[in-house]
């Protein structure tokens, strides 16, 4: 637990749904080192085509009383990633080093085994190019030395209008990812298979102003007249509630 | 999950190859029986390997799959069965009893890894059984001991009777096992649901978008697409013809080539249906995420 974990914080109570992050991730894997990331038929009547990260959307609950989720999902970067086991030429692994779980393209015979073990269906083959793909949380860009550090994250969290992706070491118990997980009840999806997602997700969260039934009396009004105090002078501070007569 | 028929072959004809191997080997048969049939297994295994490489979209790199045999269960059956086959030419050209009984290991081996590369996915709740392996070396065994049945029936006839016989003994097991895994698939609850899926504590859950109108990767690989009657239709052509089907021609011939022959045949149809079945069956939970296009 000590090494770094890379991974993402995916906030649903900011999300709005946009795609940004799907198009931004989809610009700079297709023309980044890993590209391309390549689409069967794009503009045709039946267009398919390879992604990293995809924004679906969930109803929640039964009309009216129904809530609309926006629900990004990408490869989640398991601490115990059941994809890599299984893979037969090792083309799957999870560095050592951050935690993220690669595939190497050149190592790949797509046969597809290891998209069979993931639960979260996360990864993708490039029908293309024949091989597995899947989110590399911009491995080819976070440690870029050439970019200004504020730019060195993954291209889905510059690009999240309402910074809804926080990105961060969550081994590191200060970091802004950890420090949202644990301050703001992030949660791990489908956590009976014991894979351990490094990403985390936070939840919906209401606002509600509870009135209690006592802020609806003015107690500093025990006549329960308002309305008939005295007019005060016109030279008099008219500070209602404050000064009395 | 949507059937792929490189390994529905595969895993059948590799399994009767496999089954002809064992029956013939078990049977001590020597001479033109014994040649004849380790000819016919190795081409079965043979077509079976033909069969997986269109399966994989680099097959010229197919060679760096006995690389992680440690963790793997299809890296090591990709080195079990280049060596199974190389021990059923060797057994072929030059039988012996301690040479067979290390192709017999390879072989239960080759069984066990076919069957736990399935078994060992803890969220395919179909598969995440030990009926998985046993139920791929009964009707692997099954479908072989008919095979050596119907070859022992034009070759050496003495033999095709108690081919014949235990073909219907394992093949009832491997029929009960299939049932009984039916039966208990029957009876899965997913543990999955869409609640635990995205992380929101409600029963009524429904996908209004999955990120993309048209198909993807993920709706074509774990979705077969095919309507309920199809599904329908290949259980009961498994369960006619696995077992029920060929075993009335055996009993109505135990002697006779065509006959069996015809059994063996019928018996492949029924495996086929049983394997495409069995990937049909399966339940991928990623297929929570992809329950509506738009």
């Amino acid at each position: 637990m000590t090494t770094k974990q890379l991974a993402l914080v995916i906030d649903l109570n900011v999300c709005v749904g946009c795609h940004a992050c799907v198009t931004s991730c989809k610009g700079w894997n297709n023309a980044g080192e890993a590209g391309p990331l390549t689409d069967q038929n794009p503009y045709g009547a039946d267009p398919s085509g390879t992604f990293f990260n995809r924004v679906q959307t969930f109803e929640v609950g039964e009309f009216p009383k129904t809530e609309t989720v926006h629900f990004p999902k990408s490869c989640l970067h398991c601490e115990d990633p059941p994809c890599v086991p299984v893979c037969p030429t090792g083309a799957s692994y999870k560095r050592a080093e951050d935690g993220i779980v690669l595939v190497d393209y050149d190592k790949c015979i797509g046969c597809k085994y290891c998209s069979w073990a993931c639960p979260y269906g996360a990864r993708e083959i490039d029908e293309s190019q024949k091989v597995m793909k899947k989110c590399t949380l911009c491995v080819d860009r976070i440690y870029d030395q050439k970019l200004p550090e504020a730019e060195r994250k993954p291209a889905c969290v510059l690009a999240c209008p309402t910074s809804a992706r926080l990105f961060g070491d969550i081994h590191d118990p200060e970091s802004e990812a950890s420090r949202a997980i644990r301050e703001q009840g992030g949660y791990a999806l489908m956590p009976e298979w014991g894979t351990q997602p490094a990403n985390h997700y936070l939840p919906r969260r209401k606002t509600e102003k509870h009135l209690h039934a006592d802020e609806l009396v003015r107690h500093d009004n025990p006549l329960k007249v308002d309305g008939k105090l005295p007019r005060p002078d016109a030279g008099e501070p008219a500070l209602d509630d404050v000064t009395s007569w | 999950m949507n059937p792929a028929w490189s390994v529905v072959l595969f895993t059948t004809l590799a399994g009767a190859g496999q089954g002809l191997y064992l029956a013939l080997f078990a049977a001590q048969a020597g001479g033109r029986l014994l040649q004849a049939g380790m000819a016919i297994a190795l081409a079965l295994l043979g077509a079976g390997l033909l069969a997986s490489f269109f399966h994989l979209g680099h097959p010229e790199r197919a060679w760096r799959a006995a690389a992680m045999w440690r963790t793997s269960w299809l890296s090591r059956e990709v080195i079990v069965l280049p060596a199974f086959m190389a021990l059923v030419l060797a057994y072929g050209l030059m039988p012996g009893m301690a040479l067979g009984a290390l192709g017999a290991v390879a072989c239960v081996a080759l069984f066990v890894c076919t069957g736990m590369i399935y078994a060992c996915l803890p969220f395919l709740q179909e598969w995440r059984t030990p009926l998985t392996i046993v139920n791929f070396t009964l009707l692997g065994c099954a479908s072989g001991l008919t095979a050596a049945a119907a070859l022992a029936a034009w070759l050496e006839p003495a033999l095709a009777r108690p081919f014949a016989q235990a073909a219907l003994v394992v093949g009832a097991l491997a029929y009960l096992g299939r049932i009984a895994s039916l039966a208990r698939n029957a009876r899965l609850r997913p543990k999955s649901t869409l609640a635990t899926a995205i992380g929101v504590k409600h029963p009524r859950i429904r996908q209004i978008a999955q990120g993309a109108m048209g198909g993807s990767f993920n709706t074509r690989e774990f979705f077969h697409g095919r309507p309920r009657e199809v599904v329908r239709a290949a259980r009961w052509t498994l369960l006619a013809l696995v077992f029920p089907a060929p075993a009335a021609l055996v009993l109505a011939g135990p002697g006779s080539a065509p006959l069996l022959a015809a059994a063996f045949l019928l018996q492949y149809a029924g495996l086929l249906a049983e394997r495409w079945y069995f990937f049909a069956e399966a339940k991928h939970p990623q297929n929570l995420y992809y329950q509506s296009i738009a």
